[in-house]
């Protein structure tokens, strides 16, 4: 019975490696996805420095910006990579390889997830590097662990939310690609990318805080700049705030996982391509 | 549907479109659950076992491609071969077996997104056996591929059964010839309902001795469904020809006398006849004899959709 259980878990182990692995490679083969997951938001990132800097904003504003830029590369890569991707997979036909092997379905996602935050790591390292080397953007080293501990809960959050969008993507369809945008453009406004999100009041900005991203964001930027940060809710509520968070969303991935299988088993969704 | 494959097997399906075999395929692979009744897999239930079915099958469907473009092949066929526990040596050691028998050793280390199609289906068909299940389901294997591509994937499933005999072959086909050259037992299926069950070989005996004329006539001329009405025509099936442009034209009649009517009547439809031949019973034939058309017709119909 023991070795059994093993062999399971060495199984589900090896799968989770697996699936991750895709991603590790793709990132340094597909040079075409560096352009659009690091240039692009580098630019867009650059803009709002230079309008904060134009309008004599405190320093730290610049600091968000470039916070927010690399945390941007993440959301992109929870909904592009995460939410679409078991959709994507069924369109090509690939699907129904995964659900007919004996790992569990999580093992799958939870490698897409590993694999999507190593590779989302070099952009996101690339924009805040990038940014505090052209931007002069400072960032005080003595605090760089506690705001790391705070991202990695962060990622584990978001993550999990991009789990249970995997399985709802699925079952929405073709209109997986009108869902992905609205995620992506209003998030960076609702989730205070570029800005801290309490100016957009408390009762927006509490709203906008379901998504991890948004309170981690905001615990970042409170653990580096303090009170310049204009933070929304207190820095101790925020950790324990995001394991919840995570909890609740791997929790509610692995219902939405099953149903959405057993859905498809009943319905033949699985299998049939372009509904 | 009552039907049961025994281990060691390679068991052909043969049915029209819509005759049920790649529902069948998908409920024996945890893919669709069964409305109503109740199906095993080595001796585990589809529907509440579905783990311990998953640890002992594979599926190959033809016509589908299988990986990521930004992996190499030899990558790929190790990435399948996680999800079931394969170890790393074993792995590796029958991906450059399948790699070998599927003519893909030369492109073992090439990006997916470099290879042809065909490439990408044959490198599909080695990763179902990259697990080396009891029970592979291979769903129009040879969906696509070139003769000799076809003859190499045949070749390769005729081996592997012979060589493991405790392993399992559930095959579906449109090639005859296939289901012929590799298939111990064949059923063939019309609307989820077996109607004809038994050996390739003694399934030609059973037919009836009712002769069977191949005609080669002109593309070109009027419907040719009308011979259908000739008093002594049992069936018939007809498809172009891909080479030649010419249609195959295939008539099972009571007696041979019949013919003449058939070709009195393929004069006034304005179809020259090429050649004629009397056939010796075939696979094909024996489908004919219990569907009433041929599969070809059935591509050819699938292939007037828009």
């Amino acid at each position: 019975m023991e070795s059994r259980l093993k062999q399971v878990l060495a199984m589900n182990l090896a799968a989770v490696f697996a699936r991750a692995g895709v991603r590790v490679k793709a990132s340094f083969r597909e040079s075409s996805w560096v352009i659009g997951e690091t240039i692009f938001p580098f630019l867009s990132m650059s803009a709002f420095v230079l309008v904060y800097r134009g309008l004599h904003a405190p320093r730290e504003y610049e600091g968000f910006v470039v916070l927010g830029g690399a945390m941007i590369a993440y959301w992109n890569n929870v909904i592009w990579g995460m939410a679409s991707q078991f959709f994507w997979e069924r369109e090509q036909g690939q699907l129904q390889l995964y659900l007919i092997t004996p790992v569990s379905r999580m093992s799958i996602l939870i490698g897409m997830a590993l694999g999507g935050i190593a590779m989302t790591t070099t952009r996101a390292a690339a924009i805040l590097i990038g940014g505090m080397l052209l931007f002069h953007v400072e960032l005080p080293l003595s605090r760089a662990l506690p705001a790391f501990g705070l991202f990695l809960l962060t990622l584990g959050a978001a993550y999990s939310l991009g789990m249970i969008l995997s399985s709802l993507f699925l079952l929405w369809g073709r209109e997986v690609w009108h869902t992905a945008t609205i995620l992506q453009e209003p998030i960076y406004l609702f989730s205070g990318f570029y800005f801290p999100v309490s100016a957009m009041g408390a009762a927006v900005a509490i709203a906008g805080s379901i998504l991890p991203v948004t309170l981690g964001l905001d615990g970042i930027r409170q653990v580096f700049y303090g009170k310049a940060a204009h933070g929304l809710l207190p820095l101790a509520w925020i950790p324990p705030i995001q394991v919840a968070l995570t909890l609740v969303f791997l929790l509610v991935a692995s219902v939405m996982l099953r149903y959405m299988e057993n859905l498809g088993k009943h319905e033949g969704r699985l299998t049939v391509r372009g509904d | 549907m009552d039907l049961t494959v025994q281990r060691g097997e390679c068991f052909g399906l043969l049915g029209p479109n819509g005759a049920g075999k790649s529902t069948l395929i998908k409920i024996l692979t945890t893919l669709l659950l069964p409305t109503s009744g109740r199906a095993l897999v080595t001796g585990y239930d589809v529907a509440t076992e579905p783990f311990q079915v998953r640890r002992r099958i594979n599926l190959v469907s033809g016509g589908d491609s299988s990986g990521y473009g930004v992996l190499t092949v030899r990558e790929t066929l190790h990435l399948f071969s996680q999800f079931y526990g394969v170890s790393g040596p074993v792995a590796r050691r029958r991906a450059d077996e399948l790699m070998g028998v599927t003519g893909l050793a030369e492109k073992a280390d090439q990006k997916l997104s470099s290879l042809s199609t065909g490439m990408r289906q044959k490198l599909n068909f080695a990763r179902g056996f990259m697990s080396d299940p009891e029970v592979i389901f291979l769903d129009e294997p040879t969906l696509g591929l070139d003769v000799e591509a076809s003859r190499d994937v045949r070749g390769f499933v005729a081996r592997w059964v012979r060589e493991r005999p405790d392993r399992t072959v559930l095959l579906t086909t449109h090639y005859m010839v296939e289901a012929d050259e590799l298939c111990g037992r064949v059923a063939i299926i019309d609307h989820g309902r077996i109607l004809a069950l038994d050996t390739p070989t003694a399934l030609k005996r059973m037919l009836p001795e009712e002769p069977v004329f191949e005609f080669q006539v002109s593309a070109t001329g009027q419907d040719l469904e009308g011979l259908r009405e000739i008093q002594g025509v049992r069936s018939m099936s007809h498809h172009a020809h891909p080479a030649t442009g010419a249609v195959e034209l295939k008539v099972v009649v009571e007696e041979d006398d019949v013919i003449g009517e058939v070709l009195g009547r393929l004069k006034g439809l304005d179809r020259s006849v090429l050649n004629v031949t009397k056939m010796e019973p075939t696979l094909e034939t024996v489908f004919i004899h219990h569907v009433g058309r041929g599969l070809a017709d059935e591509e050819a119909e699938d292939g007037d959709g828009v």
